[in-house]
């Protein structure tokens, strides 16, 4: 096998020196009983060229993703700077471990240094842990931090949010003695109205929102986080679109609590869904009830500034059964990913690329609302995605436009609510032209007219 | 050889307390603070709760490791030594003087004679270690 | 006290150079690449490392899109300003101060640090599946679903249970679903009321901290086992903790954190089923087992693995990870939603353009513990693990088994003389020491880790597991030859003499990397963990 440096000859040398007569002998701690008779029913060995050609045909089976795309819902194509996936694959970045020792992991800690610092200035908060899995479990684990915080057990969660996100939160809390209560959006708006909670009540622990939300309209942040505040609860905002802070009043300058995002839109790619990286941010004074690694600032004797992870006491590692959250491997890499993104475009250049998405997106929106037979359901604004009505089922529309434009145009709702079979979402972003664009909206006049 | 004044009582639980009428002040032993290390964070109860003998009322943090720390006595606590929150090294620098944790207004200071005496903590901190 | 570091200063002044003891060679320490500041203190205003096309379509006044009062009025305040060369060489710089695997021998004890295939990184950039939508259809994402169900029919065969769901992103997430899932049997067996009563989580005192903190988010109350002298799992005191009664299950790592392969395995499965639980096995140690022994065989119940640490995907300095959750067929009906299935030749729906067998996605599982990630989980992670097996094949994957086992044990061996092993029994793929004889000294595992460093390794797993003091896990893994080895033993010996001989030279190491130790209670005390912008660091 190329990958083991060692040859039979040497391994039999290092036998003969620890005084074992056969590989066999070395397994003898496992009883006779368990050890397999005989191989494992996995094929042989392939070489380099039959791997890559079994993988190659297998991703031509996967005809979406060569499509022109208007699908977000949670993951997003944007831009992704050359120098990102250059940078990521270094060695030195790539095949180390967890910063333990920090005298020769100083690349990663400074690195995850910078990634707090940018997801601070994003959302508008105080501290930032050093990465979630994804969006959808530091969602999760933002509520149970609401819970730790305000000793109470119930939470209210806007069906704004993303439909995975809250089944994501189900599971996580169904044995946490905390009650989810869903609060509806606006049919008119699309927005969550803060009076969707006026029977918010003492045990509320937080409430949860989504902005821009599943439908990519955009929450009035800063009215539901007085509402929250009003009863003594926390805010807690889930952004799946990162993009959006390029040009949106941050959840943090509204009054969240709590902010946690998908960072895909920062230079991950889509990957069929993975690795992502969640952003999860709070207030100083919740600091200590962060999930999940933190890095700070340091000293040697002689005063020469480095990065150690701290505030371990939180942690599983030490505190077990006691700890904020079982999370220990992180999404290091990924939230590396996006610390290159955000420092290759910079201020200006996610600033412009948000500006994009707006533009792409309310000229898209424009053009589809003209079509006959077509309508945006929600008033509310939006950033780059927005619900559309069809005069068709979407689903059968939708399937069509692929098939016969080649266009991926949205993600029908049907998916997620059985009681919208002719909406969908749409999506746009600065990597969309105006020939794709304007190829979608005649596809969708054409075929639902065909239909 | 860790510093254990006389006037005071003492847990196994490597507490000290000195009464001051019917309050006890509590913080933990020389020995103690020498065992957790630098002590980065101290987490006190506020003013008003109360505590059985015995309980938990806080933890103290090192880099690596937390501790809980117990009231050898019952009552309600009456002040929290808030200095700590900016200043945690106090517990190590000086465990009996600035580095003093809760004052508790005695619920039955009897509980008082249950407690080690300086010589008693002594042999015990010894035996312990042993 | 006298102002350390801070922001715009370089932490090095050019005035102040090591002196190198031994040549008396002085090193011009104002070296930019062994200075890089962060990224924000090199940041300069209109300096920019990106291009965007022009806007193609008709520009609107955004406040016609956007609500003044919903628009960022901070301009984003403190995000950097660098062009492209500044970014390729913050990172670059940055990079140097790491150690990496592809620099040497990486013996963190149980966390497997094996050699990470270029062909495997290779076949997750491949555009079919870096660029494929999580929501695509399943129509037009058919190969990327026989990824997954490749991927875990191997892993399937491999621990010898048939139920895998590929979901979790992490060790700790997989044995998150997989408590979930032993809860979820027991109330689904005992019913709601009579299952309140078996809520206990048995773990030995050397389990890894995910294990307590996982049984935790599942509701279970933890009981610790003890460990025998000889480093196993007290039956005896399994056996009275499961007399109680309330026994859900029992979190078992095996070979356990001692790197001892657990030998009465079946009894104890048999005694938690007797006693009504379920056999939890944390799959940490599975580089020590594959090709050569099964879970499934020995009665566990479910499993996580890490394809992070077995099946070589990279670590990334501190993740993605992905950790499946493997278990029964009686326990399948409860792994998280949806499950990617084949469908049979005749209900087959028919794919457009697809030869060959197709699959969609299950999400009518009524009894699952419900989903514990958005889409399908790591994705890029399960390509790269898929690809890790396909490359070994049967044979290759016993045989990375074996070298493991082996460096491992030729390890054990070459340091016996110097250090203490507090476990006699031959180790598997890992080998516990302590720092027993050279603390006598006042030389602790921190120090002779630390001086570790200065003989060009990285540091063994350090205090872990918590029952040894002063604990030394070393795990070479496979991807290691007999002369790095004999290098990395003969560094340990060498360390054990200095220990003796010149106890503060160990004491103050390392001596040879860019900074020294930090003062990691400084840090703690008063956490700094963000860099700020000069006024508001001057403000606070």
């Amino acid at each position: 096998m190329r990958y083991i440096p060692n040859s039979p000859d040497e391994r039999a040398q290092m036998l003969h020196q620890i005084g074992a007569s056969s590989i066999a002998q070395l397994f003898e701690s496992i009883p006779a009983d368990l050890r397999l008779p005989e191989h494992l029913k996995v094929p042989a060995a392939l070489s380099e060229i039959e791997v890559l050609a079994g993988f190659d045909r297998m991703a031509a089976r996967n005809a979406a993703a060569r499509r022109v795309s208007f699908l977000g819902a949670g993951a997003y194509s944007h831009y992704i700077p050359t120098i990102v996936d250059h940078l990521i694959s270094r060695s030195e970045f790539f095949t180390a471990y967890t910063p333990y020792q920090p005298e020769i992991s100083q690349g990663t800690l400074q690195a995850i240094f910078e990634f707090q610092t940018m997801v601070c200035q994003l959302t508008g908060m105080d501290v930032a842990n050093a990465s979630m899995y994804d969006g959808s479990t530091g969602l999760a684990e933002a509520v149970l931090m609401a819970e730790r915080i305000t000793r109470r057990a119930k939470v209210a969660v806007s069906s704004g949010v993303h439909p995975q996100y809250l089944e994501v939160i189900d599971t996580y809390v169904q044995h946490a003695g905390i009650e989810v209560l869903r609060a509806e959006i606006d049919g008119k708006t699309g927005q969550t109205l803060p009076g969707a909670f006026d029977s918010l009540d003492d045990q509320t622990a937080a409430i949860v929102i989504q902005s821009p939300n599943f439908f990519g309209c955009i929450e009035d942040i800063k009215a539901l986080a007085d509402k929250a505040h009003a009863a003594g609860a926390l805010l807690i905002v889930a952004v799946t679109e990162a993009m959006s802070f390029g040009l949106l009043r941050s959840p943090g300058a509204c009054g969240a609590d709590i902010v946690v995002a998908e960072g895909q839109s920062f230079g991950v790619p889509l990957s069929f869904g993975g690795p992502y990286v969640g952003l999860f941010a709070t207030r100083d004074k919740y600091a200590r009830q962060i999930p999940g690694r933190l890095v700070g600032e340091a000293f040697d004797k002689q005063g020469r500034r480095g990065f150690v992870l701290t505030l371990a006491t939180r942690e599983q590692h030490i505190r077990r059964e006691k700890a904020t959250s079982n999370i220990c491997t992180n999404e290091g890499l990924i939230a590396l990913a996006a610390t290159i993104y955000l420092e290759t475009m910079g201020k200006k250049g996610v600033q412009e690329a948000a500006l994009q998405c707006a533009q792409k997106a309310n000229y898209t929106a424009g053009r589809i609302k003209a079509l006959e037979g077509f309508s945006l359901p929600y008033a509310a604004p939006v950033f780059n995605e927005f619900a559309v009505r069809g005069p068709v089922e979407a689903k059968g529309l939708l399937a069509r436009l692929a098939r016969e434009k080649e266009i991926d145009g949205g993600i029908e709702l049907s998916r997620f609510y059985s009681d919208r079979p002719n909406d969908f979402l749409v999506c746009v972003t600065e990597t969309n032209t105006r020939e794709q664009i304007d190829g979608l909206v005649d596809g969708l006049k054409t075929l639902s007219h065909a239909l | 050889m860790a510093n254990v004044p006389e006037d005071l009582h003492y847990s196994k639980d490597h507490e000290w307390i000195r009464v001051e009428g019917n309050i006890a002040v509590v913080g933990v032993t020389d020995h103690a603070q020498d065992a957790l290390g630098d002590v980065v964070y101290v987490e006190l109860p506020k003013a008003g709760d109360e505590f059985a003998a015995h309980e938990s009322f806080g933890s103290v943090e090192s880099v690596k490791a937390v501790s809980e720390v117990f009231t050898p006595v019952s009552g309600e606590v009456t002040e929290a030594n808030d200095a700590l929150q900016d200043e945690p090294e106090k517990v190590n620098q000086d465990p009996y003087g600035e580095g003093w944790m809760i004052k508790i207004k005695m619920k039955s200071p009897g509980e008082l004679d249950s407690l080690l005496t300086a010589a008693e903590y002594e042999d015990f901190t010894k035996a312990e270690t042993e | 006290m006298q102002e350390r570091g801070g922001h715009g200063v370089p932490p090095l002044q050019s005035d102040v150079a090591i002196n190198m003891t031994a040549t008396n060679i002085t090193k011009v320490t104002s070296h930019p690449s062994q200075n890089e500041q962060l990224i924000f203190e090199r940041s300069q205003p209109g300096r920019a490392g990106y291009s965007l096309p022009q806007l193609d379509v008709d520009e609107v006044p955004i406040d016609q899109i956007i609500p003044q009062r919903f628009q960022r009025d901070d301009d984003l305040d403190g995000m950097p300003e660098v062009a492209e060369v500044d970014v390729v060489r913050h990172f670059t710089r940055i990079s140097t101060w790491n150690y990496s695997i592809d620099l040497g021998l990486y013996p963190l004890g149980s966390c497997t640090m094996k050699y990470n295939s270029r062909l495997n990184e290779k076949v997750a950039r491949i555009s079919g599946f870096a660029n494929l939508h999580p929501l695509a259809s399943v129509e037009e994402a058919q190969g990327a679903l026989e990824v997954i169900y490749q991927l875990e029919q191997h892993l399937a065969e491999i621990t010898g249970l048939p139920g895998i769901s590929l979901q979790p992103a992490a060790g700790a997430h997989g044995e998150m679903t997989g408590v979930m899932i032993i809860r979820a049997f027991i109330d689904a067996r005992d019913g709601e009321g009579a299952s309140a009563n078996r809520r206990t989580m048995l773990i030995p005192d050397s389990a890894h901290g995910t294990n307590p903190a996982s049984a935790h988010l599942s509701g279970f109350t933890v009981k610790t086992i003890r460990s025998t002298s000889e480093g196993l799992t007290d039956l005896d005191h399994l056996r009275e903790l499961c007399a109680h009664g309330e026994v859900a299950g029992l979190m078992l790592t095996n070979p356990n954190t001692l790197g001892l392969f657990e030998r009465n395995i079946k009894e104890i499965c048999e005694i938690v089923h007797d006693a009504g639980g379920l056999v939890y096995m944390d799959g940490a140690n599975m580089n020590a087992l594959v090709g050569v022994a099964r879970p499934g065989d020995m009665g566990v119940d479910v499993i996580h693995l890490n394809l992070h640490k077995t099946f070589s995907t990279p670590h990334g300095g501190g993740g993605p990870g992905s950790g499946p959750c493997c278990c029964t067929e009686e326990l399948e009906r409860f792994l998280p939603v949806p499950r990617v299935v084949k469908n049979s030749k005749t209900d087959s729906p028919h794919v457009a353009g697809q030869s060959g067998d197709t699959y969609r996605l299950d999400f009518d599982r009524p009894q699952s513990i419900g989903r514990v990630k958005a889409f399908l989980g790591n994705y890029g992670m399960m390509l790269r693990a898929l690809s890790y097996i396909l490359t070994h094949g049967y044979d290759g994957l016993r045989e990375a088994t074996e070298a493991a086992v082996l460096n491992a044990r030729y390890i054990a061996n070459g340091m016996a003389n110097d250090y203490d092993r507090p476990y006699v029994a031959p180790p598997m793929h890992e080998v516990v020491f302590t720092d027993k004889r050279q603390s006598r000294k006042g030389v602790h595992t921190l120090d002779i880790a630390k001086r570790l460093i200065d003989y060009g390794f990285h540091p063994m797993t350090i205090y872990f597991p918590l029952i040894v003091p002063g604990a030394m896990l070393i795990e070479p893994t496979e991807s290691v030859g007999h002369q790095e080895l004999d290098q990395f033993i003969e560094a340990m010996r060498s360390i054990a003499r200095e220990a003796i001989e010149d106890p503060e030279l160990v004491l103050n190491a390392p001596h040879t990397t860019r900074i020294g130790r930090l003062d990691e209670a400084a840090a703690a005390r008063k956490p700094v963990l963000r860099w700020k912008p000069k006024q508001a660091a001057t403000a606070t």
